[in-house]
């Protein structure tokens, strides 16, 4: 035997070793899912689904702007293309009307659908793995107890390779396992509650953790990130100087997520989506126990160095300065104070002061309201500047923010507003 | 909304060539000087109420609406309640289109949509004179204008815009817009919105129909007469929408279905 055909031999060997590892990977689960769709569930299980479908927000991307809830169709912008969710209401040919409960078991568990193709992780099966087979159910209860609507969404519009079942087969090889737990016993039994429901129901680090440039992460990160096409920066929730809550009273935690605000921080962007579609309506024993692991994670290991003298305010934060009291003091206060229940302050603030200035970029140029919720229903709200500001005067009025009151953070550049008015010019159409 | 990701290419500010880069310096100081000579008027004290919290309206639409540098922002005072109720909830579900708007009211409620609503509404703002056009419409456009508005064309399928939008046409209770004080621009755009879909209202979509018949002859017509009518004094709109002439009692428009305890 030649040399050369005993390293054809290796290579083709090994590539069938491949290929039987991804098929093992991805296909071999060994969960029988046929049957029929299970029979109606009694009122307390749709009733537990549907809260399950609000606080892990489904519907936000399951329902198509202004149309019927759960129908799906609501595009979903990614760096690898726009992909379309999927409808879950009980319609045969388009929706889960056929879905047994080991289907979507399954869908939930392996990111697989019930004809058997590996699911697009858009929908985050990297996180709905860990839900048990009790909440898997009541979530299909739920769905099924919603009026039927033929509707098939759009075909993903992804660039090759991304949208192949081979691409997606490595990629789970790559990125995700079935199953594990949310959080060790070691964490007390709310703190493991907490972290099922932060990891598993609501999906947080879908966001609050860095993807790679194949859109992978660690799905029990919550070190922060920014949001994939969407140019928003998600906070680290382990970063003091960001957003960990570590130090928070528990209380302050949960006034956060159940109504948008709390006397230590706002939520806004995407953020404020998130309350208003889900987090509001999480009971209030579970927003202890959100609470209780957000509190109970460990805060980041190297926090990064003060610097040894506060920056020099260049003329650009000065001239800012002059803006701010123009438009700005009325509501933030002269000294960046803020008005306690209606505008954050800016001195001392996280959110201004984070080396990532794409959140307060996005806040300056487009404003936008807290979400209106049952705690808070009359929230304030921040007018756009887009249109009104040239960039060199944005520039100045966060470097202002940035550097005043105490504040010791870089300042932003013209040239940085300009690159966030281009990759945001959408929103002026 | 599909962003490039700048904060992800650093490099890119280094590739900036330096004589862009202190033209762009030159800009930023004359503009800094600019900003510091205007007179801006402060904000008010803060009060918690309705008028603190729609700044973030006024930024744009101003009190009597103005124009922008991306289009017109109507006024928002005085239009009927019901109307720009609808207007916020079309914005929010995707039945009109512009970035800027579905954010704003992207995280709030119905209720709160109708709470603002009703606070402009109450508002009572005079209106400024219309401006005259810079080339002014042929006197045979204005009165084809005036015709389809006061008597419609029966023969196009075409009703009256009075026939909804009040015999004064500044509007009707509960959900009719006035038409007058609204420069030409905006009142084309609006028309060229609904003709190809991008100006919805809720089904069946009784203005969208009427769109379809419209021939862009008689649209520049039309909207050439109404932004040359004064407002009236009492702008207000009419208390209920006219009864409709037995041949366009088949004109259906729809609504967004009541707040609970609401009208």
């Amino acid at each position: 035997m030649t040399a050369l055909r005993r390293a054809g031999l290796a290579l083709l060997a090994l590539a069938a070793v491949t290929l039987v590892g991804l098929w093992h990977l991805n296909f071999n689960d060994g969960i029988p899912v046929a049957g029929p769709p299970p029979a109606a569930a009694d009122a307390a299980t749709v009733q537990r689904g549907a809260y399950l479908a609000r606080v892990g927000n489904c519907l936000a991307c399951h329902t198509a702007r202004g149309g019927q809830p759960a129908a799906g169709g609501r595009p979903i912008a990614t760096p690898f293309g726009t992909v379309y969710t999927s409808n879950l209401t009980p319609d045969d040919d388009t929706g889960i009307g056929r879905w047994s409960a080991a289907a979507f078991w399954r869908a939930m568990h392996h990111g697989r659908s019930a004809d058997g193709r590996l699911l697009n992780p858009v929908f985050p099966y990297t996180h709905t793995t860990l839900l048990t087979r009790a909440d898997s159910n009541a979530l299909l209860a739920y769905f099924r107890s919603l009026p039927p609507l033929h509707q098939r969404p759009a075909a993903h519009e992804l660039r090759w390779p991304y949208g192949t079942q081979a691409a997606l087969a490595v990629w789970r090889a790559l990125y995700f396992r079935p199953g594990g737990a949310a959080g060790d016993a070691s964490l007390g039994e709310r703190a493991q509650r907490g972290a099922y429901l932060v990891h598993g129901v609501a999906h947080c680090s879908a966001c609050h953790a860095a993807r790679d440039r194949l859109g992978g992460a660690d799905w029990r990160d919550l070190s922060g990130g920014p949001i994939p096409g969407m140019g928003w920066y998600a906070p680290s929730l382990l970063a003091r100087h960001e957003a960990a809550v570590g130090d928070w009273p528990g209380a302050e935690i949960a006034a956060l997520l159940h109504t948008g605000a709390s006397r230590l921080g706002v939520a806004s962007g995407p953020m404020a989506e998130v309350v208003f579609q889900g987090t509001q309506y999480l009971s209030a024993d579970d927003l202890a126990d959100v609470a209780a692991y957000l509190k109970a994670l460990p805060p980041q290991a190297t926090p990064p160095a003060a610097p040894a003298a506060p920056p020099t305010r260049t003329r650009l934060a000065t001239a800012g300065e002059k803006l701010y009291g123009q438009k700005c003091a009325a509501c933030h206060g002269e000294q960046g104070e803020g008005v306690p229940g209606a505008y954050p302050p800016l001195a001392g603030n996280r959110a201004v002061t984070m080396a990532q200035t794409q959140n307060l970029l996005q806040v300056m140029l487009y404003g936008g309201f807290g979400p209106a919720t049952a705690g808070r229903p009359r929230p304030f709200g921040m007018p756009p500047f887009v249109l009104e500001l040239n960039d060199a005067e944005i520039a100045s009025v966060l470097s202002h923010i940035r550097t005043a009151w105490g504040n010791r953070a870089a300042e932003v550049s013209p040239l940085d507003v300009l690159q966030m008015r281009q990759a945001s010019s959408g929103n002026l159409r | 909304m599909t962003l490039a990701a700048p904060w992800r290419h650093p490099m890119k500010a280094l590739r900036a060539p330096e004589m862009l880069r202190r033209l762009g310096r030159a800009w930023l100081w004359a503009a800094l000087a600019l900003a510091g000579a205007s007179t801006a008027v402060r904000a008010a004290p803060f009060q918690d109420d309705m008028a603190q919290r729609t700044l973030a309206c006024i930024a744009c639409h101003g009190e009597q609406g103005r124009a922008g540098p991306d289009g017109y922002y109507p006024r928002l005072a005085g239009k009927p309640a019901g109307y720009l109720y609808h207007q916020l909830l079309n914005f929010r579900d995707g039945r009109r289109h512009y970035g800027l708007m579905t954010r704003l009211v992207d995280v709030l409620s119905d209720d709160y949509l109708m709470d603002i609503a009703r606070h402009f509404a109450a508002m009572q703002v005079p209106y400024p004179p219309p401006a005259p056009p810079a080339s002014p419409p042929p006197a045979e456009v204005l009165a084809r204008g005036r015709t389809l508005a006061l008597q419609g064309d029966a023969g196009q399928r075409l009703p009256a815009c009075v026939q909804c939008h009040g015999q004064r046409l500044t509007g009707a209770l509960p959900d009719v817009p006035g038409l007058l004080g609204l420069p030409q621009d905006y009142l084309t755009a609006q028309l060229g919105g609904w003709r190809t879909g991008q100006r919805r209202a809720h089904a069946p979509d009784c203005m969208g129909s009427i769109v379809q018949r419209l021939s862009d002859r008689d649209a520049y017509a039309v909207v050439s007469w109404l932004a040359l009518q004064p407002v009236p004094a009492d702008a207000r709109p009419a208390p209920e929408r006219p009864e409709p002439e037995a041949e366009w009692a088949d004109l259906k428009c729809g609504t967004a279905p009541a707040i609970r305890g609401r009208p």
